[in-house]
This record gives structure tokens, sequence and C-alpha cells, in this order.
């Protein structure tokens, strides 16, 4: 086994456990602290499955960014709409024999990458070019946006450019999961795919990534408006004495 | 035109995004509370000595009680899709007025103390040090945040710089620093009952005024009844009411709603007040306590339902806190088991017939009306979302011909505070208050200009003072404003219906 294997396999190890625990931590960290306090934005739904809808349309469509901003909104879903069509054609990285629709799927995966990484590079031209967005932007959103970047421009060198050897590929990512280690392909742009992929998964957990889990726990979204037909409870509240 | 010591903004025909001024408004800041003031709410009368502790202590406390605070802390993007909502941003150009870069103050100390990329790379993600000088900055810009919520209608994530704002607050208070208008307040209504410290014969002698003002005009007696116990309706309303120009046409035209459909009705010296400004500092025991004494004045005077007048922030905390707060209300009548708003009321008895109402005693004015925020974003009337846009608005219709709502961008979730909220309706702030009404003043104008509306129409008492205040400045006429029910009052026909 090449310590090139050792090293990436250890890697994905460390960066999966990461990934894991740390955004399992913080999504236990927010289902526990209460939300002593109705404070759904109105107009809202009024029951806890209306609520749960207007959640999902968040999460699909996002729908309160499509009434604020509309060019945000289409970059924004250009790239969570591609990522998630590469995503889902990466399983076949990770399944044998690969399942029916992830094949079909290919084809389209493949140009969503185009998707992804034009959004990403609006979204990253806004933040030069707009003065208010320039002036809240950090360091870290910069570096976030190059990562990703990264990840899009690194993957599809390998598709578009030079093809890399998908075989022993799709063997050492099996190897992972089943943990029977299979010798990585040397393959400059893929270890940069892998090493940036990996990058992300550790620091998910400490990032803005968070907003993935964050947009589930978000009070003013995921509320009924039905504080005056149902008691709503604060649990550190004192007691109403009798 | 009122003369102003800044610079009043321009009215333009459309909106425009302004250019960032940096530190535009860094000087504008609302009075200090004194030791006095701080200490009768149980706040320290000084900084203590080892502050920076204490503040960073209840910054973690907060963020294990407040879910909506731990998440919105970590959830943002920096998408900047919030930037250009706020009316304060967009009144006075400072960058530190845009939602995001608000709640980024906050976020800084957050991401220092609290998170791991914070502790050990600062820089890198915009981690600070809470110093004095951040603690001043926290002092002026979360006052110049009206807990509006106009921000969370379009954060992909709905973050609420309003519940940003109340934590900041709160912090501020633990060491202290608080401003002397909302403390002062607060404490006037635990030792007397409402906010302008009216003692129950006082508020006995302005209601037997106005009972006789009512039959000069009228010809009836329309009473206006204190501490009667076994009404039926107790009225908590805010105590502008009582005796603020244009807010007492209103408490006017809620009497005489109760007399022509027969309702017995009350208020209370004891629970003299709907205004509730421990929302507005973020203070649970604070917001519990001034909602008490409503509770017990209900009980007190065996009422059978409660009816909340015209106030943007009270509705929201009787709609939807006071079930949690000081709930449950269950000794009210089983057919209207919750606090109702007035306007709810006075609809019901329109569909029902209960009201003679002449709609061309209206017809000298020219209506629009202003979805007052906590009541648009923070509440509902009736039984179906969006009751509240609808309810005022029918009201008006059923009383007035003339209707012409504002542009649907500055209206209904969308509505632009008045600029006068959240803590802020105090002379040391008019700079913040006449340009963070800005927008409110761009949709009126366009609205004057295009179908000759010459009266805005409202259902929140710091609405009215605010606006009362500060059209001026943007060269209209100050009686163009009054509340839904100073129409109802307008329209009303007494005596003709028992
Ligand atoms: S809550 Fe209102 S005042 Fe405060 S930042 Fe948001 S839009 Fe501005
Ligand atoms: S819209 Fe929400 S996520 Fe975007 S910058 Fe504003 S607060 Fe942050
Ligand atoms: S005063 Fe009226 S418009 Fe202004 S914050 Fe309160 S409810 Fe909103």
């Amino acid at each position: 086994m090449s310590w090139l294997t050792v090293t990436y396999a250890c890697l994905f190890y460390a960066a999966t456990a990461m990934f894991v625990f740390g955004v399992g931590f913080r999504i236990y960290s927010y289902a526990r602290t209460p939300a002593p306090l109705k404070i759904p934005t109105t107009p809202a739904p009024l029951t806890p499955a209306g609520a749960g809808f207007r959640v999902a349309r968040e999460v699909v469509l996002f729908e309160s960014l499509f009434k604020s901003n509309k060019w945000i909104w289409l970059f924004g879903a250009m790239f969570h709409f591609g990522l998630l069509l590469v995503l889902l054609r990466h399983l076949r990285y990770f399944t044998e024999p690969v399942w029916t629709w992830v094949v079909l799927l290919q084809p389209f995966g493949k140009y969503a990458s185009f998707l992804m990484v034009g959004g990403l590079a609006g979204l990253w031209a806004r933040r030069f070019l707009v003065p208010r967005i320039r002036y809240i932007s950090t360091p870290s959103d910069h570096l976030m946006l190059v990562l990703l970047l990264g990840i899009g421009l690194s993957g599809m060198s390998m598709d578009f450019v030079s093809h890399t050897d998908i075989i022993s590929l799709k063997e050492f990512a099996l190897g992972l999961v089943y943990f029977d280690w299979q010798p990585l392909p040397a393959d400059p742009p893929l270890l940069v795919h892998l090493f940036l992929v990996a990058t992300l998964l550790a620091i998910f957990p400490i990032s803005k990534l968070l907003h993935a889990p964050g947009v589930f726990f978000s009070p003013t979204r995921n509320q009924a408006d039905n504080a005056r037909e149902q008691q709503h409870v604060t649990p550190w509240a004192p007691k109403l004495e009798p | 035109m009122a003369q102003a010591k800044f610079e009043v903004p321009k009215l333009k025909p459309y909106p425009v995004i302004p250019v960032l001024k940096e530190n535009a408004m860094a000087e504008v800041k609302s009075f200090p509370a004194n030791a006095g003031i701080q200490q009768a709410l149980g706040f320290p009368g000084e900084l203590p000595e080892d502050w920076h502790d204490v503040a960073i202590a209840k910054m973690g406390e907060l963020l294990d009680k407040y879910r909506s605070f731990r998440v919105y802390m970590d959830t943002c993007v920096h998408c900047g899709a919030c930037t250009d909502k706020c009316h304060y941003f967009l009144g006075t150009s400072d960058p530190n007025n845009m939602p995001v870069a608000r709640q980024d103050l906050l976020r800084k100390v957050y991401r220092r103390y609290f998170t791991f990329a914070g502790k050990y790379f600062p820089k890198l993600v915009g981690a600070e040090d809470l110093t004095r000088d951040v603690l001043d900055q926290w002092y002026t810009y979360f006052h110049q945040c009206s807990e509006c919520r106009r921000c969370s209608v379009f954060c992909p994530y709905g973050i609420d710089t309003a519940e940003v704002t109340m934590a900041a607050r709160e912090i501020l208070d633990t060491v202290s620093v608080g401003t002397k208008y909302t403390n002062e307040i607060i404490g006037k209504v635990h030792k007397i009952g409402n906010n302008l410290g009216l003692p129950g014969p006082a508020l006995e002698d302005t209601l037997t005024g106005l009972e006789e003002d009512i039959k000069a005009d009228t010809g009836v007696d329309v009473r206006l009844p204190i501490d009667v116990k076994g009404a039926e309706v107790l009225l908590i309303t805010p105590s502008a009411d009582f005796f603020a120009e244009p807010h007492v046409d209103s408490l006017i035209g809620y009497a005489k709603v109760f007399h022509q459909a027969g309702i017995s009705w009350t208020l209370s010296s004891h629970a003299s007040e709907a205004g509730n400004f421990g929302l507005f500092i973020g203070n649970y025991e604070q917001m519990r306590k001034v909602a008490m004494r409503i509770r017990e004045a209900a009980l007190d005077l065996g009422v059978k339902r409660i009816v909340v007048g015209e106030c943007g922030h009270a509705w929201r905390v009787a709609y939807s806190f006071w079930n949690t707060l000081i709930g449950p209300l269950d000794f009210l009548d089983k057919r209207y088991p919750w606090p109702q708003h007035v306007c709810e009321v006075t609809w019901d008895l329109i569909q029902r017939g209960a009201l003679t109402l002449d709609k061309e005693a209206n017809d000298h004015r020219i209506i629009t009306f202003h979805d007052s925020c906590n009541v648009a974003r923070a509440s509902r009337m009736g039984n179906m979302p969006g009751g509240q846009f609808f309810i005022p608005r029918a009201i008006i219709k059923s009383v007035a011909n003339h209707f012409h709502d504002m542009a649907p961008d500055t209206i209904e979730e969308k509505t632009f505070c008045c600029g006068g909220g959240g803590g802020l309706l105090t002379d040391d702030l008019m700079e913040v208050r006449v340009k963070g009404a800005l927008p409110r003043m761009e949709a009126l104008k366009q609205v004057v200009d295009d179908h000759g509306v010459n009266f805005m129409a409202l259902i929140c008492a710091i609405c009215k003072s605010q606006f009362t205040k500060v059209v001026p400045y943007y060269g209209f006429d100050m009686s163009m404003i009054g509340g839904v029910h100073q129409l109802v009052s307008t329209a009303i026909q007494l005596g003709t219906k028992q």
C-alpha cells in the first residue's frame, strides 16, 4: 500500500468523522436549546404541517431569497441545484452495481457542474462588485468560494480535460466504505479534488456551511402561527403562581 | 417645515439604494439611563469592574436559552440579501444599519468567544474581542433598530435581526448600560401601571372629560368606564390613547363601537397600559411582569373578554406571548377564549350589521393604510393568515369611500416601519427617526401625488406619535395621521340603533 493511499484514506476517515460528529453536535445543540416564545414571521401557516411545508419551500425553492434579490437567488439556485445533481452523480463511485437512476442521471450531472461553477462565479463576482456585499464579506467568505470553485474546477478537469482512472478510483472509494483499502490513482487533479473535498467536510461544522442544518431550526420559519389557540410553554420560565 | 439640526433626506420619486457612508450615524445615541433607573429594574447601576466577563457570560446564557439567537449566530452566510431591506439603512446610508452588519456587531464577539474558528483564526472570520469600543458600538447601533422584522421576511434562513437586537440590549443591561427612554418607562409601569405615569384619579378625570366631549359632539351619553367590576370586556389600550393627539380619537371610536353594540366594558387603573417595553429590551422577566398586571386586572374585575386597542408591539405581545407569559387565560368566556384586537371586534360587529355607519361622513378624507410592522409580521387577526392585512382595510372600506393602498413593496408583510418603534420614540434619537421614516414617506408621497391621499390610517400608538412628529419634516401636515377607529368614530351614527 503506497503512503499516498494511506494518507488519503486516513484523511477521509478523519474528515468524515469531523463532519459527522461536528454537524451532529451542532444539530444536537440547536435541538436542545429551547425556543421560549412564538416568533414565526407572519403571515405564517396555522398548523405545524403547514410550517413544515414552509420550511420545505425555503429549502427547495429558496422562497424568501426569491422575494428579496433575484440575482442572489439565481446564482444561489444555480450553485445548489448544480451541486445536488453533481453529488447524486457521484453515487456511482460508492454503489456496485450502480443504481439505474444514477446511471440515467450521469449526463445531466456532468453538465450540472457548469451550473454549479457558474453560480459560484456569480456569487463571487457580487462580493467584489456590489459595495454593500463587499462591506460585509470576510476573508473566510472569499476562501469558501475559492474552495468550492477549486472542487468544482478540479472535478470538471477530470471529465472534460484529462480523464482519470475511474475504475481504480471506484475501487479506492468502495475500499474506504468497506474498510478494505485499495490503491488510489496518483493523478494530480484527482488528488487536489479529493484534498479539497476532505477540507470542506472537515470545516463544515465550524463554518457558515452550518446554514444547511440551521435552516431547519429557524423559529421564524418552522413555528406555526397558533399562539392564541395553543399554549406554548417556556421550559426555563417561572411558572404561574397558583 | 420643521427645523432640523441634521440634513433631512430628499424624497425621491422611486426608491434608490444609497451609497455607503461609513459611520454616518456613529455619533447619534440615545440618552443613557442613570443608576436609579437601572437599579429599579434589577440591573446594576454602573459598569461593573468585570463587565467584560459578565457580558460574555450573559451571551453564553442567552445562547442556551434562545434557539433563535443560537441558530442565527451560526447560520448567516453573508449573502447580502437583507442589506437593502432596513429603513434605517435606506434613510441613513450607514452600513452598520444593514441588518447583516448590525448582527455582525454581535456575531464578531460570538465568534471570538464561542467558536473554534473565531478563537484560533479571528482575522479570517471577522471575530473581535469585546472592548469598550465594541460595547459603545452596540449601544449605538442596537438602538438604531426598531425590531421591526422586515429583514427576517427576506432572509433565506429567516434570520430575525430583532432577536439579535433584543439579545444585545439584554447583554447591555446586565452591565448597566440601557437607555433612559425605555427603562424609565418600564419603571413607571411597575410603579403606576402605565407608560406615562398617569395615576388612577388623573385617568378618571381625563375619561370624564372625554365623555363630556362626546356628549357635546353627538348629544349621546357614551361612557368611558374604568374599574367596573363584572363588565364583560376589559379594554387594554396604550396609555397614549388617553390624552395624546390623534390617539384619543381612536379611544373615542372604541367607546362608540362598544356603546352602539351594547357591550359592557371597562378600563383598568391597575393595567392602564397595553404597551410592553419589556419586549424592546429583550428581557423576559420584565415583559412577564408588565403583562402580569393585565391578568391580575382581568381576574380582579371578573371580565369575560379582553380586547386590545390600537398598538403594534402591544398586539404582538398580547397575540403571540400572553398565552406563554400569563396564560392560560382559561377564565375567559369560551366563545372569546383569547385576547382580541379591537379591529377584530369592530369587523365582527360590522359583518353582523350591529353598527350604523355613514360612509359619506368620511368623504373629505382620501385614505391610505400603514401596516404597523408588529401587527403585520409578528401577529395575526381573524382566523386566516394575513387577516391582519385584510381586517383593518375591510373596516376602512366599510366606513369610508376613498381608499388607496401604497406601493406593494411597502405594505403588508413588506411594510416599512414608521421609524420610531422598538424603543426609539425619544427626542434624543430624532435624527434616526426622521431618516428611518424615509421609505415610508416616499411611499406616502406617491399616493399623495397620484390619488390626493390626505389621511394615513394606523393601528399603532407609537406609529401615531412618530408620524405626527416626523411628517412635517417631509412637508406633510400632521393632521394627515390618525387611527382606524378615528375613521369609525366619524362614520358611526349614534342613537340610531340600540
Ligand atoms: S429588525 Fe427592522 S430595524 Fe432592525 S435591522 Fe431588521 S429591518 Fe432594520
Ligand atoms: S439575508 Fe440572512 S443570510 Fe443573507 S446576509 Fe442577511 S442575515 Fe445573512
Ligand atoms: S411603531 Fe408601528 S411601525 Fe413602528 S415599529 Fe412599532 S408597530 Fe412598527
